[in-house]
């Protein structure tokens, strides 16, 4: 850890402290530091700086914070660790760079876990995200038995082979928080590391949010309206995709496409749209599956189309 | 002569592959070996999180040289023949050639010699396709050269291999080969935290020496042995004795290098919560022990970790940290558990209503009346309670919308109890609710109150039944659905509490209940207790017993009260053993031999009584005698379900058979007498069908 921070800016005492110093170490390496998606999303997986600039053969590292939205994960604010709405820290880098363990442990270094003093392992843990179309294989990162990230080598995403393939790291920023700042309760997390009056808490920031998505999650998301927007949404992507496919004159196969980031944003639409109604407990079992397989096929169809255009490497 | 030394030091491994994958490494190197004429003495592997290690001693410098003879043209053949003979040879001339006389005349004979190549060189061809195609339950691609085709797959990324040859009192030979961008050399690394230099290795005794000091325990036997050894001496220095956990350990010992052990604590107050449960937390979430007090025989506050490394501050962190993750998951498990009890397991039911069982076979709830149904009906024939097994039925399936099964599926049934007992169920209902999964396999117990029989009767028979009707009968090493451990649940219930039951009625009664109709509703009931009779051959054959008898008696068709079949299966194997039971089957199988040849040559049938009027010899009449008294005799026995009686009957018969056979001779002159005697032969066949199908047995 940086030893010249002031206390308010360290991860050990400010939950804003922690982020920047993650930005600022990924930044140091030579990642690109995106904002958030502008966007509902259930993990910064879904984020395009991810899903769809892991395929394709260019070199990409880009790291963000994303806010993540998991409906069905909301408990009005009361329980010590689960919210509806919370952070992920996002690095990926493609090719995955060989020394990416100690990259990831120096990571942990720079926000103060100390290797000499804490048990730091790598727990197997293979990825699939069956909305996405996306499997790999990693681990959950333990510290002192806490599971503090997830790393990911990409094999496969929106159904399409990740040739290079990418390293992806995630980092569970209010888990990792309550362990340094040594508090049990996620809302108890000091938010911008002052103390006294200037305090703010993670409490003062998200608890009324919380309170209010959960309502919202739980009773009163209107459903009719949601079952519309999921039609809506799919039907936009499958639109946006056909439009965006230039086909050769002459043979009329599809060459380059056009408008792949459009498209997905609407399959980021319909899969925050099926967690709500998930939440809502208005999907049977059997429905549910043939919902994950609708989303999972826009998926497949925006991640053809992204290795048709500029940056996923179409010549 | 010369050992191998092999690393392959890679990314994390995971745990549960790390034995598998040693043991892959040394059979396909050593196969390798000796299919290249390398016969090697001894061979042994090894696997940490990190690394898989080889080494294989004495094997030879080199291959043995070979020698071939080959047969050429004869002398004086066309020139064409005899410039290829050379060529496939690779002699100069024919002067470097012998040339052998035999019968058709005189032939070149090309002697070849093939100098075996320096083991170091097949090692050098061999190690990298052993690599190539590691067989790896589960493999990965990564870094740059992932995005070009054919690059490496590897369990995690492969980061150095070593490999080195040689004798030990000489400096060994690198193993030249590459794969992937990487080169063999003698380099590898130590313990990722404590040691994580580079280590110059030269051969086996170093290496593993040499890992020592940099902070590894190569062999995961020692790892094992030093972490249940501290961890049996930490808990005992409290006064608790650990509770040992087999599969645990195996798994510890795969996520480290340098097995450290702690002990940790957590309030006392989460004792509140089963001891199953808190087990099933710390164990499953946190991969750490739990004590026990002796005193008590029920869990202490306290878990044992292993960590991988050893702190500079003594653990203090490192327990400080577990600690916290501890208390949180046993207060989620506390809050579960607690929460659990606030509503009665009957009022969860209206759920299952909305729970698909599976689609053809309708909901959970629909599920559960059925099984109701099933245990009233048979509740009676096993001496239980029916309004008893009525409700043990009604809330046995209660606990898995259960918040603690939701998280820990490993406790249903179990929680079932506690929240039956809380609720101020019967005993016999509490205890159903856990026994009625039982049996699980061939080694689980089998349960004995007789309501939790009828349960888990009942659960299964509708289960076995279920699936048959809509045709997901298991087929070769696919059972989804566990059908044949239900099967034998089922033979284990009846056969171990000495239960009368017809299989074929209650099989009919859960046919009936279903809401699909199958189209062979018929035929169901006989097929399915030919599935069990299956299952009992191969229960039998695994306790050493002979499965082939099963079928002699199965043969006799109606048999569908196991436990009666079991104990004909008994009565019939020792008398199968005794002298009498050998002969008896021995005559019988010769009447039946007869017969069926010369059923073929007359093309009929010699059935019906013999005519007693043409007997002429006294050996035909005494066996004419004795089948009418061992029929009557050994059917009196079976109606009163004394096996050995009726075996004691067969045995009657022997003489008299043999005799006849001796005296005899059945393929008279007299057509009329010959058929006499078949017919009477026919008799021997049907007594013993009193007891069983002797033409079944295996000799």
């Amino acid at each position: 850890m940086d030893a010249s921070l002031p206390a308010h800016m360290r991860p050990d005492r400010s939950f804003q402290g922690l982020i920047l110093a993650l930005q600022r170490y990924w930044a140091d390496y030579g990642c690109v530091i995106l904002q958030p998606y502008d966007m509902e999303v259930g993990a910064g997986t879904f984020h395009p700086g991810t899903t769809l600039r892991a395929l394709g053969p260019r070199p990409w590292n880009a790291a963000y914070v994303q806010p993540s939205r998991r409906p069905k994960d909301g408990r009005y604010g009361e329980n010590p660790n689960r919210l509806q709405h919370y952070y992920q820290f996002q690095v990926i880098l493609k090719p995955s760079p060989p020394n990416l363990q100690e990259l990831y442990l120096k990571s942990l270094a720079a926000i103060g876990i100390d290797s000499a003093i804490h048990d730091i392992r790598f727990v197997e843990d293979d990825w699939e995200s069956p909305t996405l179309g996306a499997w790999g294989l990693g681990w959950e990162c333990w510290c002192d038995g806490m599971e503090v990230s997830q790393f990911t080598y990409f094999q496969q995403v929106a159904g399409v082979e990740c040739a290079p393939v990418a390293g992806e790291l995630t980092y569970g920023l209010e888990r990792l928080a309550c362990y340094l700042q040594g508090v049990d309760r996620i809302m108890d997390l000091n938010f911008n590391g002052r103390e006294g009056a200037e305090k703010v808490s993670y409490r003062d920031v998200f608890f009324q949010a919380e309170q209010e998505y959960s309502r919202h999650n739980f009773e009163h998301a209107d459903t009719a309206m949601l079952f519309e927007q999921f039609k809506m949404a799919e039907a936009a992507c499958k639109k946006y995709l056909d439009a965006g496919w230039q086909k050769n004159s002459e043979s009329g196969k599809r060459e380059v496409h056009l408008m792949a980031l459009p498209a997905y944003d609407q399959c980021i639409k319909a899969s925050h749209v099926f967690n709500l109604l998930d939440a809502r407990g208005v999907i049977s079992v059997t429905e549910r599956q043939s919902y994950i397989f609708r989303v999972r096929e826009l998926a497949k169809a925006c991640g053809e189309a992204w290795v048709h255009t500029e940056a996923g490497g179409a010549a | 002569m010369p050992d191998l030394l092999l690393e392959l030091f890679s990314e994390e491994i995971p745990a549960r592959m790390q034995a598998k994958a040693a043991d892959d490494l040394r059979r396909l190197a050593t196969d390798k070996l000796v299919a290249e004429g390398l016969v090697y003495e001894g061979a042994k592997a090894f696997a940490t999180p990190r690394r898989l290690a080889l080494t294989v001693h004495g094997i030879p410098a080199r291959q043995p040289d070979l020698k071939t003879e080959r047969r050429g043209p004869k002398v004086g053949a066309p020139d064409a023949a005899v410039q290829g003979f050379l060529k496939a040879t690779g002699l100069n001339s024919l002067d470097e050639a012998k040339i052998q006389r035999d019968p058709k005349g005189d032939f070149y004979i090309g002697l070849i010699e093939k100098p075996g190549r320096a083991a170091i060189d097949v090692l050098a061809e061999i190690l990298p396709v052993i690599i190539r195609t590691f067989p790896w339950p589960k493999s990965m691609r990564w870094g740059a050269r992932s995005g070009k085709p054919g690059s490496l797959s590897w369990v995690r990324p492969l980061h150095a291999i070593t490999a080195t040859f040689g004798l030990e009192t000489e400096e060994p030979d690198v193993v030249k080969f590459e794969v992937d961008g990487i080169e063999a050399g003698q380099t590898t690394y130590g313990h990722r935290f404590l040691a994580p230099s580079a280590i110059s290795v030269r051969r086996f005794e170093d290496y593993e020496a040499k890992l020592l000091d940099a902070k590894v325990v190569l062999d995961p036997e020692r790892r094992k042995d030093a972490i249940l050894t501290d961890a049996k001496q930490l808990a005992f220095a409290q006064g608790f004795d650990l509770v040992e956990d087999q599969n645990l350990l195996d798994e510890v010992s795969g996520l480290v290098e340098w097995p450290v052990v702690l002990m940790g604590s957590f309030e006392q107050e989460f004792l509140k919560t089963p001891d199953e449960v808190i087990r099933a937390t710390i164990r499953n979430n946190q991969k750490c022990f739990v004590v026990r007090d002796p005193k008590t025989g029920k869990l202490a506050n306290k878990f044992i970790l292993v960590a991988n490394i050893e702190a500079i501050d003594g653990g203090k962190t490192i327990i400080g940290g577990n600690e916290r993750v501890i208390r949180a998951r046993l207060s989620d498990a506390k809050f579960f558990y607690e929460a659990d009890l606030k509503t009665r397991l009957e009022d969860r039911l209206p759920k299952f209503e909305q729970i698909v069982f599976h689609e053809k076979l309708g909901t959970q709830a629909e599920r559960i009346k059925r099984i109701e149904r099933l245990a009233a009906e048979i509740a009676p024939l096993v001496g239980a309670d029916v309004a008893r097994a009525k409700r043990a039925t009604h809330l046995a399936k209660a606990d898995l919308l259960t918040e603690v099964v939701g998280e820990f599926p490993e406790v249903q049934g179990l929680m079932g109890k506690y929240y039956a007992l809380a609720q101020g169920e019967d005993a016999s209902v509490a205890a159903a609710c856990e026994e009625h999964y039982k049996p699980q396999g061939p080694a689980d117990r089998v349960p004995t109150d007789p309501v939790s029989v009828a349960v888990a009767l009942a659960d299964k028979i509708d289960t076995l039944v279920g699936f048959w009707a809509i045709d997901e009968k298991p087929t070769g090493s696919k059972d989804p659905y566990a059908l044949r451990r239900a099967a034998l649940g089922v033979i284990r219930l009846i056969a171990e509490n000495a239960l009368r039951l017809s299989l074929m009625k209650a099989a009919a009664s859960a046919l009936a209940g279903l809401s699909v109709k199958p189209a062979d509703a018929q035929k169901l009931p006989n097929d399915l207790l030919a599935f069990f009779a299956d299952r009992l051959k191969v229960q039998l054959r695994e306790q050493g017993a002979r499965h082939d008898l099963v079928d002699a008696v199965f043969a006799l068709g109606g048999q569908d009260d196991l436990l009666m079949i079991v104990r004909r299966v008994e009565a019939l194997g020792k008398f199968l053993e005794s002298d009498d039971g050998k002969n008896l089957l021995a005559g019988t199988k010769r009447a039946s031999n007869i017969l069926s040849i010369e059923e073929k040559k007359d093309k009929r049938a010699f059935d019906g009584a013999p005519d007693a009027a043409l007997y002429s010899l006294e050996e035909e009449k005494a066996l004419a005698k004795a089948i009418g008294e061992v029929k009557a005799e050994a059917s009196a026995a079976v109606a009163k379900e004394d096996f050995a009686a009726a075996m004691r009957a067969l045995a009657k018969l022997r003489s008299p058979v043999d005799a006849f056979f001796e005296k005899v001779r059945v393929n008279d002159d007299d057509a009329k007498v010959r058929e006499n005697r078949l017919k009477l032969l026919n008799e021997i066949r049907s007594a013993t069908r009193a007891v069983a199908d002797f033409s079944k047995i295996q000799d």
